[in-house]
């Protein structure tokens, strides 16, 4: 399907995130409740329904949208607050809700049929057979596309399905196909399909050995840094291990997605919606690369390409790639 | 009902001559009533020269008894790997859906849903009850109260894992390529070097994954002989043991026994053990742990609290 203005849709994982976001020029943003109903259940983040409704007021006071993410995979035997994080979207008011599980999407077009529904990145739709059994299904109106796509693969996509794609521009990239990965459960029992967390800080010990910093996860030791060299976080899919007596970055590098560059190309690919992703990101940080990329898409709707090495700095392990919208990735 | 023991799709890329002796000697000799055949982590292997020819395979397993249900990819990126789907629903056996592509393309007609199709609880069971799904395998991580708790509603077959190296993630990108400095699209089918995989360490020098082609498993095999009485007792009447490089016809024949009461645990343990050349076991997700954990010699078999 193809579309008008791109939208800049920014992720908000508080309250003072969200207004940061408005006020730096988001068409949308989108956030959580503070549970297990979606993915980035990260200790100290997300909204209450009062914190929501605030949220809704004040984007909607300025002509911006909320999307509610509830995109993790209920759990067996207790579907009560998945349902109930969805009753309350609706509720409230929210502009659409961003789903991943198959029973919970039957339980919103049953329930809250006039509730706008996307389907998330969760869902791991990378292809039209897919995108269009959830639209008939469930009248998906929109789709965001999984990380694993070439901006031809998106173009090719986007003259089959009647729906709108929404990809991510920028932010922490899987590495592994979203929604098919237990890697985290595996050394921590915590993953992002059950509670919606990936590599959980509470396993994350730092510990010093003879002038190295190990990271470690779980208790096995992902990552190791010089003196000299900036820490990163243990993501479980970007740290080093070793395979046939090398040791590397055996999945991916630790990097960012920044697809800056692209979005002209995006654009012409037909794409809707373009998401940041970071919802564990503080206010500053969300200020910043919202802004910047209120200005790329500006430009990019005047027919002008953007820069993109600005964000570089603030992106993961401080480099950026344009990760699988470039053919070689795979 | 006797429980029943199937066995999933070979996940390693094992060319034709290793596919035909290993499936010939499963016809023979494994106690296992059903046996997946396909290719489910990367349609290139298809096109291979080693590609195995399944339909010979397949005709071998059903004369000597056993029902043979086709399998399809667990990542499915196009027009490659839905030609396959489409190919395998065009034939009479039971096609095994492992990407909601499929389950599309094959609804309204009865099929069996994968392990690769996330099927965490009770809606998501019942949608895909409706619209013809027969059977289910579930996917890894689920501890066995989730199991339970899908088992107390299933109006279909619930199969659940309970040997082998444990499917823990699938990218559109191959590692086995990246590994060699090679791409996906020049991959030169180094996969078919290794018929487990390669091993991955930590830093540390502790084995955790193992990487076939697009796919990443446990290091560990799983090994649930310890939940088979309480799956059981909670409904779940059908196991499955993932085709690995060892004798599967003495793995599945362990399973077999214990499960008619003629094999103690311990002792199917220790066989087990001798089996896969001494690979620790896991069985964490059963018990809502760690999913590399082993905790059955803990428990005695029952569920952690």
């Amino acid at each position: 399907m193809n579309a008008g203005r791109l939208e800049l849709v920014c992720p908000a994982g508080t309250p003072a995130a969200s207004r940061a976001a408005i006020d730096a020029g988001a068409d949308a943003i989108y956030l959580g409740f503070r549970d297990a109903t979606n993915a980035r259940n990260f200790p100290g983040l997300n909204f209450s329904r009062a914190e929501l409704a605030d949220a809704l007021s004040y984007a909607h006071a300025r002509g911006r949208k909320v999307y509610v993410a509830v995109n993790t995979f209920p759990r067996a035997g207790e579907p009560g607050p998945w349902h109930r994080a969805v009753d309350d979207a609706a509720a409230l008011g929210a502009d659409a809700v961003i789903l991943a599980d198959l029973g919970l999407l039957d339980y919103t077009a049953r329930h809250h049929p006039k509730l706008r529904r996307h389907l998330s990145v969760q869902a791991s739709a990378s292809n039209a057979e897919s995108i269009l059994f959830y639209y008939r299904a469930f009248a998906i109106k929109r789709v965001i596309l999984p990380r694993v796509l070439t901006v031809a693969d998106i173009a090719a996509l986007n003259r089959q399905i009647p729906v709108e794609t929404e990809v991510f521009v920028f932010g922490g990239m899987c590495t592994m196909a979203e929604g098919r990965c237990v890697l985290s459960s595996y050394l921590t029992g915590r993953s992002p399909n059950k509670d919606g967390i990936c590599s959980p800080p509470e396993f994350v010990r730092y510990v010093e050995e003879g002038g190295r910093l190990a990271a470690r996860l779980g208790g096995v030791t992902i990552d190791e840094f010089g003196r000299d060299e900036a820490a990163g976080y243990p993501t479980l899919c970007k740290g080093r291990f070793v395979a046939g007596g090398r040791a590397g970055y055996l999945f991916e590098e630790p990097v960012s997605l920044n697809a800056t560059s692209l979005l002209p190309d995006l654009k012409a690919a037909g794409v809707r919606a373009l998401k940041i992703e970071g919802r564990q990101r503080g206010r500053a940080y969300v200020r910043e690369v919202v802004a910047a990329f209120r200005r790329a898409v500006d430009a990019c709707e005047g027919a002008r390409r953007a820069q993109a090495k600005r964000l570089d700095p603030v992106a993961e392990g401080q480099r950026g790639t344009r990760g699988a919208y470039r053919k070689g990735w795979r | 009902m006797r429980a029943k023991l199937s066995l999933g799709p070979a996940l390693f890329n094992w060319g034709a001559a290793y596919i035909r002796d290993f499936y010939f000697r499963i016809a023979e000799e494994a106690p296992v009533d059903t046996v997946y055949l396909g290719e489910v982590v990367c349609v290139k292997r298809l096109a291979s020269p080693q590609s195995p020819d399944l339909e010979v395979v397949a005709q071998r397993l059903e004369a000597a008894g056993k029902e043979v249900i086709l399998s399809t990819p667990a990542l499915v990126m196009g027009e490659p790997e839905l030609e396959v789907v489409r190919e395998a629903a065009a034939g009479a056996r039971l096609v095994e859906a492992n990407d909601v592509s499929c389950v599309g393309l094959l609804a309204g007609r009865p099929h069996a849903i994968g392990p690769f199709v996330n099927v965490y609880n009770e809606g998501t069971l019942a949608f895909l009850t409706g619209l013809g799904a027969v059977r289910v395998a579930l996917p890894a991580e689920l501890s066995a109260a989730a199991l339970a708790a899908l088992a107390r509603t299933a109006e279909v077959e619930l199969e659940v894992q309970v040997f082998g190296r444990l499917p823990l993630a699938v990218s559109s990108r191959c590692f086995h390529a990246r590994a060699r400095g090679l791409r996906k699209d020049n991959c030169r089918f180094v996969c078919a070097e290794d018929a487990e995989g390669f091993v991955v360490e930590s830093l540390d020098g502790e084995s955790l994954f193992v990487v076939n082609g697009t796919q990443t498993l446990s290091y560990t095999f799983a090994n649930l002989l310890g939940g088979l009485t309480s799956l059981q007792a909670s409904g779940i009447k059908r196991f499955r043991l993932w085709p690995h490089a060892v004798d599967m016809a003495a793995v599945v024949t362990v399973f077999r026994e214990v499960l008619d009461g003629r094999l103690e645990e311990g002792a199917g343990v220790a066989r087990l053990r001798e089996l896969v050349g001494g690979v620790p076991f896991a069985d964490g997700f059963f018990h809502g742990k760690e999913g590399r954990r082993f905790l059955a010699c803990d428990t005695g078999g029952r569920p952690a609290p």
